[in-house]
């Protein structure tokens, strides 16, 4: 008899008991009472781990039935995403587009069609993936992430959120219930710019970039890199540097020193360190130089 | 679990284990074997169908989420009779070597062609680049595609 090959892709060899709750307070709690329980949102992390036995739950909560986790609204402070929305929705939606520009550039580059169609805004967040691009736009933007418990709700902000690779500040009760994620002014450019192998690929490095200008001057800057550290990480130090300075080529050329100099890469699959200390000043330039130009030019 | 699937405009009901995958219920249960299994971890497209009008990928899409839903399949684009535009500009313009790609590559292309008529060179590698042909390349898949949507609008 030849034995079956429990560990190939073909299916989830692992059984699991599947509960679509329809509400975040229901959701909540199967989380704080199920055992090595996951939550699946749209999938794409979660079923091709599963295939693999890199992760074997024993419950799977789905929450494609929860429909204040999806959508899309202007609020007072931003725009707030649900955590179950699709990449795709973020990527069509006109409102991403006008007020978080930054955001639709981040996401429409992610996997291809068929995985922006599957996967969500939420997903890419709380898989914490150090290259998580989704993410990566989000850090850029200081955005804010809603979080719902067993103890009630609270906000982070999303900059201190990831802990390591695949490791978040949540607990096994919370459950990431959306973003708001602030506008961008007229007087902010930005840039996004991410580099693979080939255009499906996970990227090998990301870079997004937020400069606000007052006055010829730099006033706000953001510079977040994805693929480079155990987590996106955000270099203040070069942030700091950029304040109140006017970005020549001289000023540039110091600041994507320093990017390069300030990332904690790791040779792997994907590239070799020194390719990314490398790659990443070249980027650092381009998003700087671009998103000082775009400002005020939407 | 119990499940209500429209496939290719006929509703079935289905008793499925969680585990079960959309790709493996229509290939073993139906025997509609377009969709191909092909990398199972979402690299190559290979296994494309429709869900509610969208490309998805049937081996990573568990059964139980297309509950209530619209599957559509390679095999619902002919009639049996007379193929669709899309499957004759792929055999025009030798847009298939092996095969294997094609239900998704033309999957695909159908949803790219509902959203844009008359799509660039750019926007066609662009929303085609999660599916992979590793016979031959791409020129002739693009050309096929241009000429489908000449064909269509």
């Amino acid at each position: 008899m030849i034995p079956i090959n429990l560990w190939n892709t073909h299916i989830i060899g692992k059984p699991f008991q599947y509960h679509q709750p329809e509400t975040i307070e229901e959701t909540i709690k199967l989380l704080s009472k199920l055992p090595n329980c996951k939550v699946m949102a749209g999938g794409t992390d979660l079923v091709p781990k599963m295939k693999q036995r890199l992760l074997e739950p024993e419950h799977v909560v789905n929450l494609k039935k929860i429909s204040s986790l999806m959508g899309i609204k202007e609020t007072s402070n931003g725009v707030w995403i649900g955590a179950a929305t699709k990449l795709r929705a973020i990527e069509k939606s006109e409102l991403v587009k006008e007020k978080i520009p930054l955001q639709y550039l981040a996401t429409k580059t992610i996997g291809s069609v068929q995985i922006r169609n599957m996967g969500t805004i939420g997903g890419n967040v709380c898989n914490a993936s150090p290259s998580a691009d989704g993410a990566l736009g989000l850090v850029a933007q200081d955005a804010i992430v809603h979080i719902a418990g067993s103890n009630g709700a609270r906000d982070k902000p999303i900059a201190g959120f990831f802990k390591s690779p695949g490791v978040t500040g949540l607990a096994k009760d919370e459950l990431v219930t959306g973003f708001t994620v602030p506008k961008i002014d007229n007087d902010t450019g930005y840039h996004f710019i991410s580099i693979g192998r080939t255009a499906l690929d996970i990227s090998t490095i990301s870079i997004a970039v937020t400069i606000t200008k007052k006055n010829g001057r730099v006033s706000k800057a953001r510079i977040a890199l994805g693929s480079v550290a155990p987590t996106p990480i955000r270099l203040n130090a070069v942030e700091d540097y950029l304040l109140g300075k006017t970005l020549t080529d001289e000023v540039m050329k110091k600041a994507a020193d320093m990017v390069s100099k300030g990332i904690r890469p790791i040779t792997d699959i994907r590239a070799t360190a020194a390719y990314r200390k490398e790659a990443s000043k070249g980027m650092a330039m381009e998003t700087l130089k671009i998103a000082w130009i775009k400002e005020g030019h939407r | 679990m119990n499940i209500n699937i429209t496939i290719n405009g006929r509703k079935r009901e289905f008793d499925v284990e969680p585990t079960r995958l959309l790709l493996n219920l229509l290939r073993d249960e139906l025997g509609l074997t377009g969709a191909k299994y092909g990398c199972g971890i979402g690299e190559c497209g290979a296994c494309t169908v429709h869900v509610d009008n969208e490309p998805v990928l049937g081996c990573m899409m568990l059964a139980v989420d297309c509950d209530g839903k619209n599957v559509e399949t390679i095999e619902n684009l002919s009639d049996g009779m007379t193929l669709h535009p899309i499957q004759q500009a792929f055999l025009d313009e030798g847009a298939v070597q092996c095969g294997f790609c094609t239900p998704g590559f033309i999957m695909t292309t159908k949803a790219l062609l509902e959203e844009n008529h008359d799509p660039s060179e750019t926007e066609i590698r662009n929303y085609l680049k999660g599916n992979l042909c590793r016979c031959t390349g791409y020129v002739n898949i693009v050309k096929a595609v241009q000429k489908a949507a000449r064909d269509m609008r």
